[in-house]
Formats: C-alpha cells, structure tokens, sequence
C-alpha cells in the first residue's frame, strides 16, 4: 500500500483532498471503459425484469404502456386453474432433483476414480475423452442419443438382444415414464466428465505425503480414499453443493425440448417450454409471462428446500 | 510395505478400476466413430443396418449432397461469422470491463460491480427478453447472435480474479512512464491475461457454435440468417426415432432428394458441426481447467 501511494502519482504534492471530480477527472478513462458496458448490461438484463407488469396486464401488443388494461392476478387465477400447469409443475420439479442429485455426486466418484489411475497417460487421455461431449451442442448429443436408443439398429437395443435381455427392441424414446431418466442420463453422459474437473484439480493439491503415511499404517486404498481424499476435497464439494443448487433455478428446456416427442409430452413438457407454446407461439404473451414468474419462484423456493436439507446434514448453509 | 492382502485387494481393485474406465472411454466415444462410420457409407447401404466403427461402402456422396444443399452452406457461415465476431468481442468487452473492477483506487467500482453482479442471479424470462429484442427491431437480423450476450458478468468476474492476481508494480511503473489507464490496459493488461483469455474464448466460442435456440426464436422466418446448429436440429426434429406421424410430417427439407436418407444426411452434418470444436478443445485443456478452478474459487 506505502508503495502504491508514494509511486502512482509522485509528482502531485497536495495529495490528500482531492475532491471526487478531480479522481473522476483522472480516471476518466476508466469510466469510458465501463460505462457503455454498464448501460449494455441495463439494456439486455435489466430492462427485461420490467416485462413482468405484462403478467398483470391483458398485454396487447402495439400498445403503449399506459394504454394497457390492468388485470391484477386474473393471469395467475387462469394458470392455476389449468390441470395442464401442475403436470408441468411436477416434471420440471422431478427432473431438476433427478439432475441435482446425479450431476453431483457422479463427478465426485468419478473424480476420485480418475485419481485412481497410476498409468498417467491412460489418465490423460481419460480426462480428455470424458471432456469431449460436455463441447458438443445439446442438437448433436440429442441426436446421438436418439441414434442409439434408437428400434433399428440402436447399439443399446442390439446388445440387449445379443445378451437374450429381449427379444425384440425397445421403443425408449416412446415411454413417458422413462422420459426423466433417460434425461437424466443424458445430462450424465454429457457433463461427467466435465463438472469432474473442478474434484480432480482438488484432488491434485492434497499433500502427497498424507497418503505415504497412510500407506505406512497399513491403510488399504478404499482407507485412503475415505479418510484422505474425502475429507481433502470436502471444501470443494461445499462450494460446488453451493453453485449446484444455484444453478436449479436455470434447468433449462434444451434436453427436454430436443428428446421429447408428441408421446412422451406428458412427460417431457417444463415450465420454460410451456412459456414457449403458450406464450410466444399463441401470442399469450401476459399468461406466458405469468407462468415464467411462477418458474422463478419455483427456482426460488427449491433454492430454499435445498439449503434446509443441505443444512440440516452438514450443519453449513449455502446462502 | 503393504501386507499381501492388500496387495491382492489393490489388485482387485486396479482391474475394475481399468475396466470401469474403459467402459466409460467406449460409451463416450463410440456414438461419435459410429455417426462418422456412417456420415462416409453409401445412404441405401446403411439402411440396411450393421454399421458400427466402419463404413462398408465408402462415399464422400453424404457430404457432396449436404453442400450442394444451398442453405447449409449460408447456415455454415453465418455459425462462422457469429463464433468468430461473437467470440472477439465478448472478450474484449469482458477483459475492458474486468481491468476497471480490478482497479482498488476506481471511484465507481463498488457501484459497477454490484450492477453486474445482480445479473448473476436473476433473468428477465423467455417473454421479456422477446418482447426486447421486437421493441429493439434486432428480430431478424444477424445482431440478434451477438449483441444481447456480449457482456457477461461470470467472465468478467474470471477474468478479474485473474488480473487480480497479477503484480501490481508493472501497472505502476507503466504509469510513472506516463501511460493512461487505456494504454496501460492494452499494453500491459491484455498481453499478460494471455491464458485467462484463452479460456474465455473458448467458452465464449462453444456457446456461440452450439447454440440454434436464437436462430430459432428470433430467425427462423429468415433463411439466410440460419445456423448449422439450427438446420441440423430441423433434420433431427423430422426423424426423431419414435416420434409420431404429426412430428414426421412437419415442414422438411425439400431440397434434399432422396438419393440420401436423412439418417445419412444427419451424421453427415452432425459431423461438420461437431468436429472444429473437438479439434481446437484438447489443445486448450490446460487454459481452461485452470480458467474453471479460478472461476469456482471466486464465485
């Protein structure tokens, strides 16, 4: 700090009361480096959240503001009033716990089974096939995915004939039931490797020497395991406990909307793709608004449920 | 040294360990070689099935019927053009915005930070954002790719975290030199932020490349603004295994004949579309497992 004050500016002898114009004078260019991204970001991000009035509207479009009928909570009386809305309600609930609870716990074991690896090139090249479809867009992996589980000549159809499972192929993608799981899966398949990074990079900075002298007590590998390993990425797996369940209030409808089909719909149909058929495709534009407020809420309160569940187990709270 | 039992139990251990691995190496990798086997075999042979690792009869025809297939060539270049544009401006921005909330001495941080950093946490919703992007005229036009996500906070926070960590004495001796906070932005900042960069840049870049939904809300009455993601994700939505009649029978592609089946037509394009990102992201795996690691530890 000394080192800061004596040499930023060594000329100017009355340092001290300079007024706040003279600092905004001088760093001028700061502000030209900000500002227009300041006034982006309130155009883009902000503006939008003023869109919510439309859900106490009857929004007709072309109108201005002020022409607009206020309708009060006749939007929301109308969504829950709709037997469809709780059927999307429960699969949007079900698949981001589903989610939550596959997407993070797997990257941990399959971390700590990476780690595992002595043979550091089978490791490295481990790594970088697990890496590989966390880059590839959720079109392709949907298509992929459909390819295999697919009646002629899906590989996961033909193995279970090869092996007398069945006798003859599996329509999967055309039960509804099994609609969250293959989601599910699909998510794994395509993030494991990716969301295990941030475990290995953990893993990486544990004290070689703790294992050494585990390893002079007699402890077997599984010992290791649970009582170096796990306990050394404890904070990690906190802080991404933490962003996890940030992250259920943005699940999204890109699998559901790339997997899904007319059969499976029941099933596959979440709240955000409800917006998009209601309220952008019919022109609903007040109730499509309305039910989006009800997804954030929604997000909100599991945020909430899982905070008191996580907090009840490990006695730390995320929020 | 270890007892013999667990000798043989590490043993136990390494052969599931290494099978279990393998299988995991198979099940990511064999869907891609098999859409790649397929996209170079003869349409009406695949038909026939049994393709799995290799092509039976091999043809380049898949990839001569996709590129004379006029949209895809548009739809390749403007994925092109939105990654590239949309990938250097998004850094710069964010790198601009970054070395300002770095600055301890800057009047305005605290204020600037906590407008970005709000964005973190909430989002206007699919309908505002919609009815924005009408109200601003950007519905069909290209700007709709690369303007309402140019600036974002979480890459701004990475790359804060990491100038932060850079000495401060190079920024001060710059100044005593007489340098503006611009040029020493230029000169000092951004050569040293080379890795974090890197980083940004590739995420940037592989959301830019991967993403149709835009292309489909704000552009699809415009066929020379289409996406590769976009026009693959119309083939898929036409042959989606299981789907009924009433999806089959929405708008296709009727500029592919049917000297190729749409199976072929699928991994073909699956593979143009797929293939830059998984030939640039092993070389970049150092920057952004770094880039990843700084980004949880600040957030």
């Amino acid at each position: 700090m000394a080192m800061e004050n004596g040499t930023a500016l060594p000329n100017t002898t009355p340092k001290r009361r300079k007024s706040k114009w003279s600092v905004a004078l001088e760093q001028k260019y700061l502000f030209f480096m900000s500002v227009p991204f300041v006034i982006w970001i309130i155009i883009f991000n902000y503006i939008p959240v003023w869109g919510w009035t439309m859900a106490f509207q009857k929004f007709r479009p072309g109108l201005s503001f002020r022409e607009q009928t206020w309708v009060g909570f006749d939007n929301f009386v109308a969504l829950f009033s709709e037997p469809h809305f709780y059927l999307v309600l429960r699969n949007t609930l079900a698949m981001s716990i589903m989610s939550l609870v596959v997407g993070y716990t797997v990257p941990v074991l399959f971390a700590i089974l990476l780690n595992e690896l002595r043979h550091m090139a089978f490791k490295r090249t481990m790594q970088t096939i697990s890496y590989l479809p966390h880059f590839v867009s959720w079109v392709v992996v949907a298509g992929l995915i459909t390819k295999m589980l697919s009646t002629d000549g899906g590989i996961v159809n033909q193995l279970l004939i090869a092996i007398h499972a069945i006798d003859k192929p599996i329509q999967f993608m055309a039960h509804g039931e099994w609609f969250w799981g293959i989601v599910t899966m699909s998510d794994l398949w395509k993030e494991m490797g990716w969301n295990s990074i941030i475990y290995l990079a953990a893993i990486s900075g544990i004290d070689p020497e703790l294992y050494d002298a585990a390893k002079v007590d007699g402890a077997g590998r599984f010992k290791r395991i649970w009582h170096i390993t796990l306990p050394g990425i404890r904070p990690t797996i906190m802080v991404m406990m933490i962003l996890s369940i940030g992250w259920l209030t943005s699940i999204g409808f890109e699998k559901q909307f790339l997997l899904g089909n007319s059969i499976v719909q029941d099933y596959s149909e979440v709240l955000d793709l409800y917006v998009l058929n209601y309220g952008i495709k019919m022109g609903r534009f007040s109730f499509g608004t309305a039910v989006g407020i009800v997804n954030s809420i929604v997000s909100i309160m599991l945020l909430l449920i899982s905070n008191r569940v996580f907090k009840r187990w490990t006695n730390e709270s995320v929020i | 040294m270890a007892a013999k039992s667990t000798n043989s139990e590490s043993v136990l251990f390494d052969i599931f360990l290494y099978a279990f691995m393998i299988s995991v190496g198979i099940v990511t990798v064999y869907p891609f070689l098999n859409v790649l086997a397929i996209s170079f075999n003869q349409a009406m042979d695949t038909v026939r099935g049994g393709i799995y690792l290799w092509p039976r009869i091999f043809t380049l025809d898949n990839y001569k019927e996709i590129f004379i297939y006029n949209n895809l060539i548009v739809a390749f270049k403007n994925s092109v053009l939105r990654t590239v544009l949309g990938t250097l401006l998004g850094v710069f921005s964010a790198a601009m915005v970054a070395y300002v909330l770095s600055r301890k001495d800057f009047i305005a941080r605290k204020q600037i930070s906590f407008v970005f950093v709000l964005t973190l946490y909430f989002s206007g919703g699919i309908i505002p954002v919609y009815m924005l992007i009408r109200d601003l005229h950007l519905m069909n036009t290209f700007w709709v790719y690369i303007l309402p996500g140019l600036v974002n906070a979480w890459n701004i926070f990475v790359i804060r975290s990491y100038i932060d960590g850079l000495p401060i004495s190079l920024q001060e001796s710059a100044k005593i030199d007489g340098a503006n906070d611009l040029a020493i932005f230029f000169r000092i900042i951004l050569p040293l932020c080379k890795p974090v960069l890197a980083t940004i840049a590739l995420f940037i870049a592989v959301g830019q490349w991967n993403s149709w939904f835009d292309t489909f809300l704000y552009n699809s009455n415009s066929d020379d603004l289409t996406t590769l993601q976009y026009e693959l994700m119309k083939i898929l939505a036409n042959t989606t295994a299981g789907a009924s009649s009433a999806d089959m029978a929405r708008s296709g592609n009727p500029e592919l004949t049917t000297r190729v089946s749409p199976e072929s037509i699928r991994a073909s394009i699956t593979i143009v579309a797929t293939l830059p990102i998984l030939v640039v992201y092993p070389f970049l795996q150092k920057y952004f497992v770094q880039g990843l690691t700084l980004g949880a530890v600040k957030s």
